[in-house]
């Protein structure tokens, strides 16, 4: 089913301007700009339930109406920075139906008074800038954007603009510095941005995957929307599924499937009819999630996935199999934290660096307890105390992976952890 | 950042650590504890400075009353008490602004605990080389370590980071990449205080670096600041880096001596083998004085003091014999200078300096007037009595304009003539004052400015009385200059916002004045402020940009410039020079010393002027004694002698004292004090006050030097006196009048016209002894538009010659395309002699 996100998947061509407008394509702008107040626009998206695909799940809605309408002009950005390891959704979306994403962008933009957007894409999305920029073009040119769209007051123009390779630079108020040609390192919040954003004014950053689904839910109506999801996580979701599977891929599915049928009926199940292991479903940033029936039941919407001990995130679901060591796995998740920390913070910078050392040691078999219990201290000690989510992020993988698959330590340190080391690991968990 | 008005608002109570206060709304939490003397440890926030949330070393419990949502009102606990939240992370207390009934926890286990692990972490990457590091002993990060960190490291040695440790930022200022704990103090204080922003942070985690992208590097007058906010040993100063450790020094109070601001200075000084055991001066910080330099200092003024060390400096006195100066006891050169003085018959010339102390001035003048003599000051700006009558009224301060005054500066490079104002107005400026900045060309302030102002040069005095008469009409018959200027939009524009403002401050300059227009614009500025009412109280008044750090102090006590310095000195029978070297600036004046008959020269170090000398008397550096100045501002401060006198100087009051003494006059030889006793007696303005008066110190905010360290030494500390701030004629209830002198105007001769501008880095005496500076000094240059400079075949940055006055140089030429055409900028006291505009002939 690729009702809302992947319909170029069903509709061949609905890449080409032509195709896409023989399918409604841009009747929902037209009608929004034409015919509705740029408020209704907010609410009725408020009405669908739509939340952040990004990863946080914010009502989206809500975040158009808190822009503030005391401050102009108003901007609209859309991040396109998709650099969490294990997620490729948004790149689909953009290079197979780019136009509706576009449409998104310009019903965002008309909804909060923008005049102005930019696509804030990653550095190595290059390619993706010049086939966006051509569709833009093509736009213009067909008078969807530009000055006096459809004949009334309004005007729009979308620009895109390259990063340079950073993964903080998917963090908003680090892409807003990153764009407004600074270093990329992330803004104290508050002020957010929907009052203090690109060059401090009122700006709404939204994910890529998120405006894709406006313009469907402009077309066939708020109850067609909620008829897809659950009742707090409406809509479908592209999970980018990775890892041991026998069928990685991108899946578009109604929020609250179970982690079960996307690996097992979608994915093709494990490769090798292997076991699996565990389940981070929300890329490098995610806790591990012991792959139990409990689990594998679990459905993958937004409330649902923190009861067994994670979050949905991005929905970029990395498939661990039994094979793997999880020494391994988190020593590959430091390196990536380490290389990307953006600096500004103490805890992140100096806490990442110390980490990958001690995930380091502990995979190349010199470490003892003492390491492994240091590894989780340092953990907790980053945690809950960095400028932004990554440093935090950064501890997911790794304080989850020595609480719950401490067996794997227990063979690379060589002997059972003691009973005094037990109660030490367990007061820093707990702290 | 501004502290807000604690006197007006309402105020906002909250609880830090059981104790209840209340502070202005919009208080950062960590200021908030200050104020109630708790300490809460940080390293990237900065109270000058915005604040980041960076270093994460702030972290406290905060709480906040639950609020009844449909009330709300707070919701009350079983205990009768508002019921509190506190949030399940801690909070960056640099970052929270206070709120009602917030109750902040700072010495709680967990807070305890997070300040531990912020340290262990900076420390994880930190080379712990204090033993050799120059910031060991007044280190932020030592410091609080100490007192909240962790004993011992768990982090295994051969882990930590290897980075370069000895990087030039540029010839001022060294980096250490080890020891930088990213907390941006530099680059923000680059970017929103010195608004150079040459240097910033490059990379990111843990290779971010701090990295500069200026050519010279770390090209900014403030770069010397960056290393006292610097909470570790990363940035230090070329002068003092492995020079002393900080314990080792000692600490005296004294004043920067090179331009009127008179900024408080902090002089560290160490006596060592390699100086002969002798105390010397090892480095200048600046000293906290928030109504005169805060805790800033231009480069300038903390890294020129190699002139006063022994090797630059003349130890004796020297009689000429045989046409060869030769070295002479005092008694012996004092009394060939006294019976030259008594033969002649009145006709003796004394030239001060501009930077002497009032002291000095009081002296001097008594023996000149004794000697029936004249006396003249070395200055090319007047004004300075127009500034005692309707000057910066008592009780002001630049810290406190903001919106709704104005400021105008005319005819003023502000950052180059007095560094610290234009940081002063700029602040202004981003407080909401209306600045105005009226110039013939471009200079660094207009990037704040309001309102821009544009004449040409010649015409300084008529675009003030065009805002005068834009304002009101003060005069029926007005030239053709001031009404083409009038006619100007911005003019206009500034001339409503002037008649508008609260307060209104008018600084002058000298760009491109000689000492008859600096005349005409003072008493046009004069006029402005009297017309608009804006004299005789705080915040309002006139500002002379002087050349020279206590040219106003001469002006109190009634020294004038000379018209004709020339035809002055050329006549004596005897001239008594003072800290001046006319014959090193200008051609004119050294033919004028030449011809006078007996030349006594007083001074630090040879010059030109020295070698044409019957007499030389070696004075004593302003760190050697004590003195008194009077900075643009009128506020007369107090410098304290830090190292022993080189060799046989003597005080130049108490040259003038025992000169004085031997021709009959008595006068105070002995301490500066007891000659501050008598001027203060024969001159209004100083009327009460006392050397001790001007050593009082009342708490200044912010707080420095406490446990939460925003600057770990002793130095910036003032406990020696912030000073006084003199009343006007206009304050004192004098009614000041308006002069409706008209503007001077001269005619243009044909070809180019010269005009002379200042620079901070010249090549005056004093700073060309500096090493560290020499490649910064300005090179010899010219300046034009781009279309004069085409026309005569130059091009930026090519060098050629020039003729100037009888000189010719090899000079640079430079293009400013906001220059107006027809004109030549020539830098004073840089290898071309200018005393005031003229017409010249460039040949490319």
């Amino acid at each position: 089913m690729n009702d809302i996100l992947l319909r170029h998947r069903e509709i061949k061509d609905i890449g080409q301007l032509a195709v896409y407008r023989q399918n409604e394509g841009f009747e929902g702008f037209k009608r929004a700009v034409t015919g509705m107040q740029p408020d209704e626009l907010t609410e009725m998206v408020k009405a669908s339930g739509l939340r952040g695909r990004g990863g946080a799940g914010f009502s989206t809605g809500m975040k158009w109406s808190f822009i503030d309408k005391n401050a102009w002009p108003h901007y609209v950005v859309v991040n396109a920075d998709e650099s969490e390891p294990g997620t490729f959704k948004d790149r689909e979306i953009m290079e197979s139906n780019p136009f509706q994403f576009l449409e998104g962008v310009a019903l965002c933009a008309y909804a909060v008074g923008a005049h102005t957007a930019y696509v804030y894409l990653r550095g190595e999305f290059w390619q993706l800038a010049a086939h966006l920029d051509a569709r833009i073009a093509e736009m213009e040119k067909e008078g969807l954007l530009g000055d006096n769209l459809f004949g009334s007051e309004y005007s729009l123009r979308i620009y895109t603009h390259l990063g340079a390779g950073a993964y903080i630079c998917g963090e908003e108020t680090a892409l807003l510095e990153s764009l407004e040609g600074k270093l990329g390192q992330p803004r104290l919040r508050p002020p957010f941005p929907p009052s203090f954003g690109l060059y401090g004014k009122p700006t709404i950053v939204n994910n890529v995957e998120t405006l894709a689904n406006v313009p469907m839910i402009v077309q066939k109506g708020v109850d067609w929307f909620r008829g897809f999801g659950t009742e707090k996580s409406p809509g479908t979701k592209v999970f980018s599924l990775s890892g041991n599977v026998v069928k990685p891929g991108n899946y578009e599915l109604p929020l609250g499937t179970t982690f079960r049928e996307l690996i097992y009926m979608h994915g093709g199940g494990i490769t090798d009819g292997r076991k699996i292991k565990a389940i981070m479903p929300a890329g490098a940033s995610s806790s591990l999630i012991v792959a139990d029936d409990k689990a594998l039941d679990t459905p993958m919407d937004y409330e649902s996935v923190p009861s067994v001990g994670a979050m949905l995130g991005s929905a970029s679901i990395i498939v661990v199999d039994e094979t793997v060591s999880m020494d391994w796995l988190i020593n590959k998740t430091m390196h990536f934290f380490q290389h990307e920390s953006c600096g500004k913070c103490t805890p992140c910078r100096e806490g990442t660096y110390w980490m990958r050392h001690l995930t380091e040691r502990i995979h190349h078999n010199q470490a003892t307890w003492d390491d492994v219990i240091l590894l989780q201290d340092v953990a907790s000690n980053v945690k809950g105390k960095c400028l932004c989510a990554l440093g935090d992020f950064s501890t997911e993988a790794v304080i989850s992976s020595i609480t719950r698959f401490r067996g794997d330590f227990e063979a690379k340190v060589g002997v059972p952890l003691s009973a005094p080391a037990e109660a030490e690991l367990k007061e820093q968990v707990s702290n | 950042m501004a502290v807000a008005d604690t006197t007006q608002q309402k105020l906002v109570t909250l609880t830090i650590d059981e104790q209840q206060i209340s502070v202005a709304p919009g208080t950062l939490v960590v200021d908030a504890a200050k104020r109630a003397g708790i300490d809460i440890p940080v390293f990237c926030y900065h109270p000058k400075m915005e604040p980041v949330g960076m270093c994460r070393m702030c972290l406290v419990e905060v709480g906040r009353p639950v609020l009844d949502r449909a009330t709300g009102q707070p919701v009350m606990g079983e205990d009768g008490q508002p019921q509190l939240q506190f949030g399940t992370k801690l909070e960056t207390g640099c970052t929270v602004p206070v709120s009602e009934g917030m109750v902040v926890r700072g010495y709680t286990d967990k807070v305890k605990e997070a300040r531990d692990e912020v340290l262990e972490f900076l420390l994880t990457s930190h080379p712990l080389d204090c033993p050799i590091c120059d910031k060991g002993g007044e280190c932020p990060l030592q410091n609080l370590t100490m007192k909240f960190g962790p004993g011992q490291t768990r982090y295994i040695y051969d882990e930590k980071i290897r980075l370069d440790k000895h990087v030039p930022l540029g010839d001022l200022i060294f980096l250490d990449r080890e020891r930088c704990i990213q907390c941006a103090r530099c680059t923000r204080f680059q970017t929103e205080i010195a608004d150079d922003p040459v240097i910033g942070f490059n990379e990111r985690g843990r290779k971010l670096e701090i990295v500069t992208f200026s050519d010279p590097g770390f090209d900014s007058y403030w770069s010397g600041n960056t290393t006292d906010i610097c909470p570790v040993g990363a940035l230090t100063t070329a002068d003092f880096r492995f020079g002393a450790r900080p314990w080792e020094l000692k600490s005296v109070a004294s004043i920067c001596t090179h331009c009127p601001v008179n900024c408080n200075t902090t002089l560290n000084t160490r006596r060592e083998a390699k100086s002969g055991g002798k105390a010397v001066v090892k480095r200048i910080m600046p000293r906290q004085n928030e109504m005169v330099n805060e805790i800033w200092l231009c480069d300038k003024g903390r890294f020129v003091y190699q002139y006063t060390e022994e090797a630059n400096r003349i130890a004796q006195p020297l009689l000429s014999k045989n046409n060869q100066l030769t070295p002479a006891s005092w008694d012996e050169a004092l009394a060939a200078v006294a019976d030259k003085v008594k033969k002649s018959g009145g006709k003796l010339t004394t030239v001060v300096s501009g930077r002497l102390s009032n002291e000095d001035y009081f002296n001097i003048k008594a023996f000149t007037e004794a000697a029936k003599g004249q006396i003249a000051l070395y200055s090319h700006m007047a004004g300075g009595d127009l500034v005692s009558q309707v000057g910066l009224g008592q009780g002001s301060n630049l810290a406190d304009l903001g919106k709704g005054d104005a400021i105008l500066v005319v005819a003023s490079d502000l950052e180059e003539e007095a560094s610290l104002w234009w940081l002063r107005v700029k602040q202004a400026a981003e407080r909401g004052a209306t600045l105005i900045v009226a110039n013939p060309r471009r200079t660094k302030l207009e990037r704040e400015a309001t309102h821009v102002v544009r004449y040409s040069y010649g015409e300084e005095a008529a675009a003030v009385h065009a805002l005068i008469d834009s304002i009101s009409p003060k005069r029926p018959e007005q030239t053709e200059a001031v009404k083409r200027l009038m006619t100007q939009d911005e003019i206009k524009a500034a001339a409503k916002d002037i008649a508008e403002a609260q307060n209104l401050v008018v600084f002058y300059g000298s760009e491109g004045t000689d000492l008859a227009a600096s005349e005409s614009l003072a008493s046009a500025a004069a006029n402005l402020l009297i017309a608009t009412g804006h004299v005789g109280k705080p915040n309002n008044g006139l500002v002379a940009v002087w050349d020279k750090s206590n040219v106003q102090g001469a002006w109190e006590l009634g020294l004038r410039p000379s018209g004709d310095l020339a035809s002055l000195m050329k006549d004596a029978e005897v001239l008594y020079l003072v800290g001046v070297d006319p014959s090193g600036d200008d051609p004119q004046l050294a033919a004028a010393v030449d011809a006078a008959k007996f030349v006594v020269v007083q001074e630090l170090a040879e010059t030109k002027t020295t070698q044409a000398a019957d007499v030389v008397l070696p004075a004593q550096a302003f760190t050697e004694r004590e003195g008194t100045l009077t900075s643009g501002e009128r506020r007369v401060q107090r410098y304290y002698p830090a190292v022993p006198a080189v060799g046989e100087t003597r005080a130049d009051y108490t040259i003038a004292a025992q000169l004085g003494a031997l021709i009959g006059a008595t006068l105070e030889a002995v301490s500066a004090g007891r000659v501050f006793t008598q001027l203060v007696e024969t001159n209004e303005a100083y009327k009460g006050l006392t050397m001790q008066r001007l050593a009082e110190v009342t708490e200044q905010w912010p707080i420095i030097g406490r446990a939460d360290v925003y600057y770990g030494g002793t130095t910036y500390d003032n406990k020696s006196g912030l000073g006084v701030q003199v009343p006007t004629a206009a304050d004192r209830g004098e009614t000041p009048v308006l002069s409706f002198a008209q503007p001077l105007e001269r005619e243009r001769g044909d070809g180019l016209l010269a005009v002379p501008v200042t620079k901070l880095y010249d090549h005056g005496n004093m700073i060309s002894k500096t090493v560290l500076l020499h490649n910064r000094l300005q090179k010899p240059q010219v300046t034009l538009n781009p279309e004069d400079a085409e026309r005569l075949g130059l091009e930026d940055g090519k060098a050629t010659k020039v003729s100037v006055n009888g000189v010719q140089a090899a000079v640079t030429a430079y293009l400013d395309n906001s220059l107006p055409r027809g004109t030549v900028l020539i830098p004073r006291s840089l290898g071309l002699p200018i005393s005031g505009p003229y017409t010249l002939k460039v040949e490319a």
